[in-house]
């Protein structure tokens, strides 16, 4: 099956600075892959070079099969993460000038938006406009979408409508691109690609990039103590709750560190985010 | 002496921004309240730090003399440079010259913007931007520290960086609140607060919050059909459904029974509440 999007050892340059670097990518219909980076990694580099709105400095980048164009681009459904709307115009407007601009099939805003379809954007709660963004980018039933952090700033359950919506059109063919710095975000999506310093670090399911990963968990009753002990040992230790998360070092280093002090050490599972973190800093150190 | 607020009500016009929220924020503790635009984040926040008077209802804070505070969209001088910015808030609280610099520094050079003391504030990256606001808003020591989003849209490398400086603050006695719409970040604090349209929708620690959930939270590979469709919502790939107290597991596909996380228990909780406020209109 033809890839939606894809990139083949694409690299761009700026100047001294490779800010991608031989980067492979594919989004394939009914997929959900998450892009995960720090600032600087290279995500909106390697997006504008995906969209077409950049040309690359080396490798090539096809979409939808052929290479990037105005033609390409009506088949690309965008919420970027300012959501992109022009608070001046309704939803109705918006989505009107959306198809002039890009040309593409008629749309139409889903019913339940029908009663602020004449409403300056502007004057909406914000999550009224997310969801005026999300029917906008999807009024074309578009076979690609690329999300910026599509629901950040969201409840549990309105973000969970919102993934009912892209899953919705991924089910029914379309693939989507998704970048975000939140985790919660990330285990939405089918398949993960973690970029940094302009390069792929990792790629794969949830549970393929977390591997056996591990940190150690300190339960203490005075966490305090323990943080600074650690802190003065070089160890990083991040709170959670009210138990100590050290990554990078095995328990016997964070019982050297935290000397004599009562505290029950173990091993967990680490999570994504620390995951990440390793990948991200581990390449820093090196 | 703890901190925070008691049968807090907070109006704009007939707006109601909170309504009777009650929370504690005693020191050395991580509070975080969670919730959507729209829930009360800031309101709340605003008014523990002083910056918004309660329409009703009781509050307890520290003199602002006492209380960091870094809003949701600003805390620092974009035309000033992160020395300025530092010296600036140094000579506000009365920290002195030598002392405020001893501590900026360690707290600059531990979160990666020890480089960046020449800069302007308006020319650092998001991340960067928020790191220096945190350290503006604890420099002084205060007793009450109160952060609003203090890591939306940053990235998870800042973010470890402003978790750092919570943990710091906190370590030090600081009784720090903070807001966030993210779940898996609330669960990093001891106590979470999760408002809904200006009410408390669930409160407690992390796994107070899940053993509260009434009835068992599932997972099923496609959305049920029928009575129970209403009470599932998506969650990846797959989907969950909340089966309440009393509901029986539908004859059928498999509902595989799973340990809730923060996440699911609070859509529980607004499911729940949704679910009530329909069946009321109803009659």
């Amino acid at each position: 099956m033809t890839p939606l999007a894809e990139s083949l050892a694409v690299s761009r340059r700026f100047g001294p600075l490779l800010a991608v670097d031989a980067v492979d990518l594919r989004v394939g219909p009914g997929e959900v892959v998450g892009l995960l980076g720090a600032n600087g990694a290279g995500k909106t580099t390697l997006i504008r070079l995906l969209l077409g709105l950049l040309p690359p400095s080396a490798g090539s980048v096809r979409l939808f099969g052929e290479a990037p164009s105005r033609a390409t681009r009506r088949r690309i459904g965008y919420v970027p993460q300012g959501l992109g709307l022009y608070e001046d115009l309704t939803p109705r407007e918006n989505l009107a000038f959306a198809q002039a601009a890009f040309g593409g099939e008629a749309g139409e805003l889903p019913g339940d938006l029908g009663a602020v379809a004449d409403v300056p954007v502007g004057r909406l709660p914000l999550g009224i406009q997310r969801r005026v963004a999300f029917a906008l980018a999807l009024a074309h039933r578009p076979d690609l979408l690329v999300l910026d952090e599509p629901t950040s700033g969201v409840d549990p359950l309105a973000r969970a409508r919102l993934w009912e919506q892209i899953r919705t059109a991924a089910e029914a063919g379309a693939g989507a691109l998704v970048t975000t710095h939140h985790m919660e975000e990330a285990e939405e999506c089918d398949r993960l690609v973690v970029m940094a310093d302009g390069r792929v670090v990792a790629e794969g399911t949830l549970p393929e990039i977390v591997g056996d990963a591990r940190v150690v968990v300190v339960e203490t009753p005075g966490w305090a103590h323990a943080f600074e002990r650690l802190e003065a040992a070089g160890l990083q230790a991040a709170l959670v709750g009210r138990t100590l998360r050290v990554l990078g070092v095995g328990p016997r280093e964070v019982r050297g560190a935290l000397g004599d002090l009562e505290a029950r050490l173990s091993e967990a599972p680490a999570t994504l985010e620390e995951r990440f973190l390793e990948l991200t800093l581990g390449r820093a150190a090196a | 002496m703890t901190f925070g607020v008691r049968g807090l009500t907070v109006r704009f016009g007939p707006q109601v921004a909170l309504e009777d929220v009650t929370l504690e924020v005693p020191p050395g503790r991580v509070t975080a309240v969670v919730g959507g635009d729209g829930a009360g984040k800031t309101t709340l926040l605003r008014v523990l730090a002083g910056a918004l008077a309660p329409t009703a209802g009781e509050v307890r804070r520290p003199g602002p003399e006492r209380i960091g505070h870094l809003p949701a969209s600003s805390g620092t001088y974009p035309d000033l440079t992160v020395r300025e910015n530092l010296a600036f808030v140094a000579a506000a609280y009365g920290v002195p010259a030598t002392a405020a610099r001893e501590r900026a520094d360690e707290l600059l050079s531990r979160t990666g913007l020890a480089g960046a003391l020449d800069r302007l504030a308006g020319e650092l990256s998001g991340g960067m931007r928020r790191k220096l606001g945190v350290v503006c808003a604890m420099l002084h020591r205060p007793e009450l520290l109160v952060l609003d989003e203090p890591t939306t849209g940053i990235d998870p490398v800042s973010r470890a960086d402003l978790w750092w400086l919570i943990a710091r603050a906190a370590a030090e006695g600081a009784a720090v609140v903070l807001s966030t719409s993210y779940l898996d970040e609330a669960e990093r604090a001891a106590w979470v607060l999760a408002l809904d349209a200006g009410r408390t929708l669930a409160e407690g620690t992390a796994e107070d919050i899940v053993a509260a959930v009434p009835g068992a939270v599932c997972r099923a590979a496609e959305r049920p059909s029928g009575d129970l469709a209403r009470y599932a919502w998506r969650r990846g790939a797959t989907w969950r459904v909340w089966l309440p107290e009393g509901v029986a597991p539908p004859a059928g596909p498999a509902l595989e029974l799973l340990r809730p996380d923060l996440a699911d228990a609070v859509t529980v909780a607004a499911l729940a509440r949704e679910l009530a406020h329909a069946g009321g209109d109803r009659r």
